[in-house]
């Protein structure tokens, strides 16, 4: 049973973070086969577990979600895939809609898991804000799965396996120009959506993230944000995290400053572990936190990293 | 020009909300409203039709009875007709199926220029609506749009993704979904609300749409949900107010967890 994984990468050719994971994933369903999209050069050393990468060139902009569509639906159709795993991003699912009426394909969104239980996929998704946790089948012949990070181990890097060429000479998708594309460069931390630890601040910051970055310095973690602080202008765009941003299931979730409201809480509950430091004890998030402090972040936070400086030595 | 907004009818996200034993959500709540990021799907139909002058706004939903209160909620605003398509057959259809419902309806409307959504709904939460009615209709999907400026026969839409930000172009006929950023939408005024009293509401089955029911709803769906369960609460959690400590006490407790 073949099981193809999309491997997101920039435009340098570096992989996303998520791709070693939906490779580790794939490797435990079936045979797993990568499937890269566009001119970048395939990497030498790719995540372990891959029988062989399909290389496709694509008609129109590799970025559209029609060309990616397009090149998954070729591939699909040449391997007979029972299964394609994308990582779950806003442009992913773009991709799985598309390919899901291509191919008549089941598709479920944001899984946490997946398994094959008596030939049929099953995926475990948490739904509602993460108060109810689901497990979904796919009762189509084909399954499309969108992979939330941190699913599984990532995969660990070894010699590229067999690449094999494909060209997508004509789409039949409604023609879409990209006028500009402008990748952001990384910000020298992990990936938000994939982060193990994602250190969080909202409006009690007052746009002041100083005491957020020094504790993330010392925790290796992202930094994310409240919609309220994005809409203010403290924090990009990108580090939104809530039903209409990013979605994050990091080992460690610390809130400085954030109420917790239902739109957050959605994109942020599924963490293993939720610290909030707040100075409203009425907050939302303390009816969620395993950890909560009542208080000023502007004490809390720069004693705790001292702590854990003085602590590692 | 003739411009389709689809809107949709989801649990109240502030009330609680829960699954029932076939795992589908529980729709009769009471608790209903139109699905927040709709109504930026509905101010931007309104705003785009305002500049093309004259401009015709159909509000399209899909869902048991009370479903017709977001089409309400979209005639308030301002949209000049609505379409709900109702039909027991219906429930239970996965967001390829319900693609396939609205696609149906789309093209029964006829003339149809451009179909804004929201970019996702707060119930299901999957984003897949949108990408895969455009490619039902065989339109262009220019998506989680946070700005869109119409441009004589054509669309331009700016939008932000999680590493790149992109100007995407395409002709008419197309589809948008739209962000929550994409704009501020309106309220409706005392004169909106009246005047939506009177305006018409169109019901439609599958089979007025020439859909096989055996092809959507629940008998149609490409995903079944096998078990649906509350997330069990956390235990042991720990509140402190600070008074000097706190953060040394939280440095502890991420060294303890192995988390730090």
């Amino acid at each position: 049973m073949t099981v193809l994984v999309l491997l997101d990468h920039a435009d340098s050719g570096d992989l996303r973070a998520t791709a070693p994971e939906l490779v580790a994933l794939a490797s435990t369903l079936g045979s797993a086969e990568g499937v890269w999209v566009g001119a970048a050069p395939v990497p030498g050393r790719l995540p372990s577990g891959l029988a062989r990468v399909h290389r496709v060139a694509v008609a129109h902009d590799e970025h559209l979600a029609t060309s990616v569509s397009d090149a998954l639906a070729l591939v699909a159709g040449e391997t007979g895939a029972s299964a394609v795993l994308l990582a779950s991003t806003f442009e992913n699912k773009d991709v799985a809609a598309r390919l899901g009426v291509a191919l008549r394909a089941g598709v479920v969104t944001d899984a946490d898991s997946v398994a094959v239980e008596d030939g049929r996929f099953v995926a475990g998704k948490t739904v509602l804000a993460g108060t109810w946790t689901t497990r979904v089948e796919v009762v189509a012949p084909v399954a499309i799965v969108l992979v939330k990070a941190g699913a599984a181990d990532p995969a660990p890097p070894s010699g590229a396996p067999e690449v094999v060429d494909h060209t997508v000479d004509s789409s039949s998708a409604a023609p879409v120009e990209v006028v500009e594309r402008a990748e952001r460069a990384g910000t020298g931390r992990p990936d938000l959506a994939s982060a193990q630890v994602v250190v969080v601040g909202g409006r009690g910051t007052e746009g002041d993230f100083g005491p957020l970055e020094e504790l993330a310095d010392v925790l290796g973690a992202a930094i994310g944000a409240t919609r309220v602080a994005t809409d203010e202008g403290w924090i990009a765009r990108d580090a939104q995290i809530g039903q209409t941003g990013v979605t994050v299931s990091p080992r460690l979730y610390i809130g400085a400053g954030v109420s917790g409201a239902v739109h957050h809480r959605g994109g942020m509950q599924a963490a293993g572990t939720i610290v909030a430091i707040n100075n409203d004890p009425d907050a939302p998030i303390f009816e969620i936190a395993d950890f909560g402090i009542v208080g000023d972040l502007f004490e809390v936070l720069p004693q705790t990293t001292a702590e854990l400086r003085r602590l590692r030595g | 020009m003739r411009i389709v907004v689809a809107v949709k009818h989801v649990p109240d996200i502030q009330a609680e909300r829960t699954l029932g034993e076939d795992g589908r959500l529980a729709r009769d709540g009471g608790d209903g409203t139109l699905n927040e990021v709709d109504e930026n799907a509905v101010e931007a139909a309104l705003v785009i039709a305002e500049g093309a002058g004259g401009a015709e706004v159909i509000a399209l939903t899909m869902g048991p009875d009370d479903a017709v209160d977001a089409a309400r909620r979209a005639l308030q605003m301002g949209a000049d007709s609505a379409v709900h398509v109702l039909d027991d057959e219906a429930a239970g259809s996965d967001a390829m199926g319900t693609a396939h419902v609205l696609a149906a309806a789309v093209t029964k409307i006829g003339g149809v220029d451009l179909v804004v959504t929201g970019m996702a709904a707060t119930d299901g939460l999957t984003s897949l609506v949108p990408a895969a009615l455009a490619a039902e209709l065989g339109i262009p999907a220019l998506t989680l749009a946070v700005d869109v400026t119409v441009d004589g026969g054509s669309l331009v839409v700016r939008r932000e993704l999680d590493h790149a930000d992109e100007t995407l172009r395409a002709a008419l006929p197309a589809l948008i979904s739209v962000s929550d950023r994409a704009n501020e939408a309106r309220y409706p005024n005392f004169a909106g609300i009246m005047a939506a009293r009177k305006k018409p509401v169109t019901l439609w089955s599958l089979a007025d749409l020439g859909i096989d029911a055996a092809t959507v709803g629940s008998s149609g769906a490409r995903t079944r949900i096998l078990s649906a369960a509350p997330r069990p609460p956390r235990e042991d959690r720990v509140l402190v107010t600070d008074t000097g400590d706190a953060g040394t006490k939280l440095a502890a407790f991420l060294v303890q967890h192995k988390l730090a």
